[in-house]
């Protein structure tokens, strides 16, 4: 279905990428231990004496990062395992201070599931669904820091034990687009799920990159892996560095090496970790410091019953309201957004008004005020408020961005603020048929071309009257009046 | 199966011990006569059993997701052969 | 009568009675280490600690402080992690660890008033089975042959324990079992040891050798002596995942050796070629001792007996070369840096340096049955062998309450006599290792000596949580067995 291809000089190559997503399980506390996971705490602080591997320790896990990684999985209608194992994944590194990272390999909690993308999220006929191969739980690995001393380096704990989810993608995906629209898609779902803020900036979220490249319709290439890649333009910056690359390599005779690479951001270009020779053999084997995880029913139950509306059946929900498969994108992709768009519908807003004031006014009045969405005067109230005015009438289109203007800069309610700077308009029809009467009056020439045919002098007496209104005229009301006096 | 002198090399730097020649040759009689010993598994008929990996009949359980440890780096830091600003430190990574 | 020769029962109700002060306790004691260089059974003495608990135990005496333990000093395996008291698992590793935590079992046995004498040597990582693999040197057992001053081995893991308790330089000590390090060494010195079930015992705070097999458990002079430690040992731990969340009974109270009703298994497979005669033939006179205590013999089979021992050396190994992979001169412990040299020369400096042969060894086994290409064939499959072990047992315990072998296939050996065949000293724990692999309580007693006036253990397996049954019987050997006299002071 894409049509992104990689110009060879022997001919067209198609991509195939798969995504491995290792996301921050939102959590109080780690994995196995009770410190804390909370972000930029002073080195070594929230470490525990499980997480430094002292001798004799032993893991524990916590209750709420299995929930997590299990209604994760739910909501990618994914196979819920009810029982899994974790496993030792065993190599040597200074920010490991097990020698082994706890993981799942032979029994993940989650099996297989999928998400559907909008590749453009203004067409539905760009759908495509991803398909998830499996969602385990692991340690995150502490952090080292090369820069501090000229010969040692440095290493602190704090991250070492925090859960994460590794959401590993088949490889179902085709170009840089769809990586994108997958990566974001799965964020938006972690972030209404709760299970992940989705902060790739704190390293919430990281994506191993497999990339590998194939004549259209022929068997896998070798692939290779690029760690650790932080932004969704990064990700798409190695699959077509990586697809160039292993093009030219084939091109020129070349094999591709199966190998784990590293992206350089300032270079735009990947480059290779470590020698083939020294290949890791991880020997995983059961961690037997932990007994099986066997879920039960009340367990699963519960965590379905807390799951949310998801982007999905929300989107759907507003295109049924009547609101555009654009605004519906757009109005769903953030959770935050989407929480406050539905208190907006909860307070009585009309939905396509209310699609079209969230998202092509309100984010252009709060940018000019520089104020952010989530500031606490921006609620949906004050937004139904205005939005109801202008449904009566009561105020113009054009008035309700003032409205709002004045209440961001005086907190007074959206009521007070048209009353006091008396922007109501009416709809009285017998003060508004006078004042046409009046402008018409005046303007006989003009009512006679009118009527002779020239059309287009209908909004000058509109513009007339409303002036003479002192702009407080329900314009529909005054279309009407004068559509009756000067068509009659 | 036996093991080569290779592959004794090669398990001792997967377990990161540094051994010299010498030790890898004294050690290649001594494993390759543990390991044919415990090959005589090999005569147990095991098809269908489930591998055993924890042995007593016990659900595995959790903790309450609270913090309740950590803030403790003195005790973190107080054995370590090399401590800076804070930080256990080691000699770099040469890859 | 010294103080010292004393059981922990007849401490601990002379003690109470008024007959002694905790203090008088501690100090006997203390002396008696202090003169006790010769058998190198101390890592570590802790006099202070020792009088500290006599101390409070002398202010409760009275009391509704008075704990289960007050007045009883102990010696503590080198395994257990002790606060603020060297904790070197007997390796130069861990040479000058100090840790700044307790674990569950010292931390147990401490709230129940016992004081600490000091922590007792052991194999490195308590690998071994003749404590000839300690960095500090070996233990030597209080035992001799008759006639003979060559030194002999006390057993191992736990043989600074086995060589204390049977010196009387501690009325009862810990020890760790993973594949019968406390089985074996009470059976070379002629002390009683039990296993309990496995999850009884907290294992945090113990230096892991092998997770799914490591179990704490006491080791004393009498039957009595073991109950009454293990009560205070055993418990559940929401800090040690595997832990039993099970009532501990009162075994002490639960003792008695009518065994009227009960069935005990003699496993056929255990009747290995090469067992030394005067091995059997204490096993036949357990059997008769037994019947004698009200209990009837049947015959149970065992199939899998045989692939016990290699089965256990491919998992512990496995787990062991994993379990040991923190000790990388990072965090504490040993560090060696090389000059001009990485973060990867390092560990392998350090872990060269800081690890014994044994230890070294066992790490290599397990990390190649680990390895890509052998995991299958190795790992996986004496898991499942592992599965049928088990199960032999689950059938077995259909038809009996307890099983009897001996506990060891021959009586102690003089130092460096098995030291350079692996598989030799490996086979000194086959009757031993079954039990670790299915995760029974199992327990040894002193069943009497042998030609050379060496001690000879009796070994009881019991189902799973049912150690009272296992104690009960060993208390009815123990009546019967011939009054084993503890060795006189040469040392
Ligand atoms: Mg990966
Ligand atoms: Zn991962």
């Amino acid at each position: 279905m894409s049509d992104y291809v990689i110009k060879g000089q022997t001919g067209d190559w198609e991509v195939v990428i798969g995504l491995e997503i290792h996301a921050q399980v939102t959590s109080n506390a780690k994995l196995f231990s009770g410190a804390a996971t909370a972000f930029g705490a002073e080195p070594n602080t929230q470490v525990s004496l499980v997480d430094a591997a002292m001798p004799g320790m032993l893991p524990v896990p916590n209750r709420e990062c299995i929930r997590q990684a299990v209604r994760t999985g739910m909501a990618i209608d994914a196979q819920i395992n009810r029982f899994s194992r974790f496993d030792r994944k065993n190599y040597f590194y200074a920010d490991l201070p097990q020698g082994y990272q706890i993981s799942q390999l032979y029994h993940p909690i989650v099996g297989e599931g999928e998400i559907t993308v909008l590749v453009d999220e203004k067409d539905e006929n760009s759908a495509k669904t991803i398909g998830v191969e499996r969602i385990h739980l692991e340690q995150d690995a502490g952090k080292l820091m090369h820069d501090q001393h000229p010969t040692m380096s440095y290493v602190d704990l704090n991250r070492c034990g925090v859960a994460l989810m590794e959401i590993v993608s088949k490889p179902d995906m085709r170009s840089p687009a769809e990586a994108g629209a997958y990566i974001r898609k799965l964020r938006s779902i972690l972030r209404y799920v709760g299970s992940c803020d989705g902060n790739m900036e704190e390293g919430s979220m990281r994506a191993d990159v497999n990339v590998s490249v194939r004549r259209p319709g022929e068997e896998f290439g070798t692939r290779t892996e690029t760690k650790n890649v932080n932004s969704v333009r990064f990700v798409q910056q190695v699959i077509e560095y990586e697809a160039k690359r292993q093009v030219a390599a084939i091109e020129a005779g070349e094999e591709v090496v199966q190998e784990t690479r590293l992206f350089n951001p300032d270079k735009g270009v990947t480059k290779p970790l470590r020698s083939k020779e020294d290949a890791h053999d991880y020997r995983y084997f059961p961690d037997p410091d932990l007994l099986p995880v066997e879920l039960e029913d009340e367990f699963l139950a519960e965590c379905r019953a807390s799951l949310p509306e998801l982007p999905d059946a929300k989107r759907k929900r507003y295109e049924d309201l009547g609101i555009s498969v654009y605004n519906a994108a757009v109005l769903t992709a953030e959770v935050e957004n989407a929480r406050w768009f539905d208190r907006l519908l909860d307070a009585g807003a009309d939905a396509v008004a209310a699609s079209n004031w969230a998202n092509s006014v309100l984010p252009g009045l709060l940018n000019a005020k520089e104020v952010a969405f989530d500031d606490p005067r921006n609620t949906p109230e004050v937004s139904a408020e205005i939005l109801a005015m202008v449904d009566k009438g009561e105020i113009s289109k054009g008035q309700a961005k003032e409205v709002f203007e004045y209440y961001l800069d005086s907190g007074d309610s959206p009521a007070k603020i048209v009353e006091d700077k008396g922007l109501k308009q009416t709809s009285d029809t017998g003060a508004i048929e006078a004042k046409v009467d009046e402008v018409l009056a005046a303007n006989a020439d003009k009512v006679q071309q009118y009527k002779d045919g020239k059309q287009a002098l209908f909004g000058f007496f509109v513009g007339q009257t409303m002036k003479a209104m002192q702009g407080k005229a329900n314009p529909q009301v005054v279309n009407q009046i004068l559509r009756a006096k000067l068509d009659e | 199966m036996s093991v080569t002198q290779e592959q004794v090399r090669h398990i001792a730097n997967l377990a990161r011990i540094e051994m010299s020649e010498e030790e890898t040759e004294r050690l290649l009689p001594e494993l390759n006569k543990i390991l044919g010993w415990v090959e005589q598994l090999g005569e147990v008929d095991t098809d269908g059993v489930e591998p055993l990996t924890a042995v007593i009949d016990q659900q595995l359980r959790f903790r309450d997701d609270e913090v309740t440890d950590g803030d403790i780096r003195d005790k973190v830091l107080e054995n370590a052969p090399d401590a800076q600003h804070g930080f256990f430190a080691v000699p770099k990574v040469i890859e | 009568m010294s103080l010292t020769d004393k059981t922990i029962a007849e401490l601990r109700d002379g003690f109470r009675a008024g007959d002694f002060s905790a203090r008088e306790i501690a100090e006997e004691f203390n002396a008696a280490v202090d003169a006790a260089d010769a058998l190198n059974a101390y890592l570590v003495k802790t006099p202070e600690l020792a009088l500290e608990a006599a101390e409070a135990a002398d202010k409760a005496r009275g009391s509704d402080s008075l704990k289960p333990l007050s007045g009883i000093p102990l010696g503590m395996k080198d395994l257990f992690a002790t606060e603020g008291v060297l904790t070197s698992a007997g390796s130069k590793m861990l040479g000058n660890f100090l840790p700044p935590y307790e674990s569950t079992v010292s931390a147990n046995l401490k709230a129940a008033g016992a004081g600490m004498l000091g922590k007792l040597n052991m194999d490195e990582f308590a690998m071994g089975s003749s404590n000839e693999t300690c960095a500090h040197g070996p233990v030597i057992s209080p035992w001799r042959r008759e006639g003979s001053n060559a030194a002999i081995t006390p057993g191992g893991s736990s043989g600074g324990s086995a060589s204390a308790v049977s010196a009387r330089i501690a009325p009862g000590a810990t020890g760790t079992d993973t594949g019968g390090s406390i089985r074996q060494p009470a059976a070379f010195t002629g002390i009683c040891g039990i296993k309990p079930t496995y999850g009884r015992c907290s294992r945090w705070g113990i230096v892991s050798f092998a997770s799914s097999l490591d179990q704490a458990g006491p080791m004393a002079r009498t039957v009595r002596d073991c109950a009454i430690m293990l009560e205070a040992m055993c418990g559940f731990d929401p800090k040690d995942s595997t832990s039993l969340d099970v009532e501990v009974p009162q075994w002490e109270a639960g003792l008695s050796s009518d065994l009227k009703g009960k069935k005990v298994g003699i496993p056929r497979e255990y009747r290995i070629d090469g067992t030394p005669g005067e091995i059997n033939a204490l096993w036949d006179q357990g059997v008769e001792w037994l019947r004698d205590a009200g209990a009837e013999p049947v015959e149970i089979s065992l199939p899998h007996s045989k692939y016990a021992l290699p089965t256990y050396y491919i998992i512990a190994p496995a787990e062991a070369s994993s379990n040991l992979a923190r000790y990388d001169g990072v965090r504490y412990g040993l560090r060696e840096v090389v000059e001009g040299g990485g973060l990867h020369d390092m560990y392998k400096a350090t872990r060269a340096e800081g690890f014994g042969d044994e230890v070294k060894r066992r790490i290599m086994i397990g990390t190649y049955v680990l390895s890509a290409g052998f995991y299958d064939a190795y790992f996986t499959k004496a898991q499942k062998v592992r599965a049928l072990i088990k199960q032999d047992f689950r059938k077995a315990f259909e038809q009996c309450d307890m099983i009897l072998t001996p506990t060891a296939p021959s009586a102690a050996f003089a130092l460096g006599e098995k030291s350079d065949d692996p598989i030799a000293m490996y086979l000194n724990d086959v009757f031993a290792v079954p039990a670790s692999l299915a995760g029974l309580p199992a327990m040894s007693v002193p069943g009497g000596v042998n030609g050379d006036g060496l001690p000879l253990g009796l070994h009881l397996i019991g189902n799973e949580l049912d150690e009272q049954t296992v104690l009960n019987a060993g208390l009815a050997i123990e009546e019967r067995a011939p009054s084993i006299e503890l060795p006189k002071k040469w040392w």
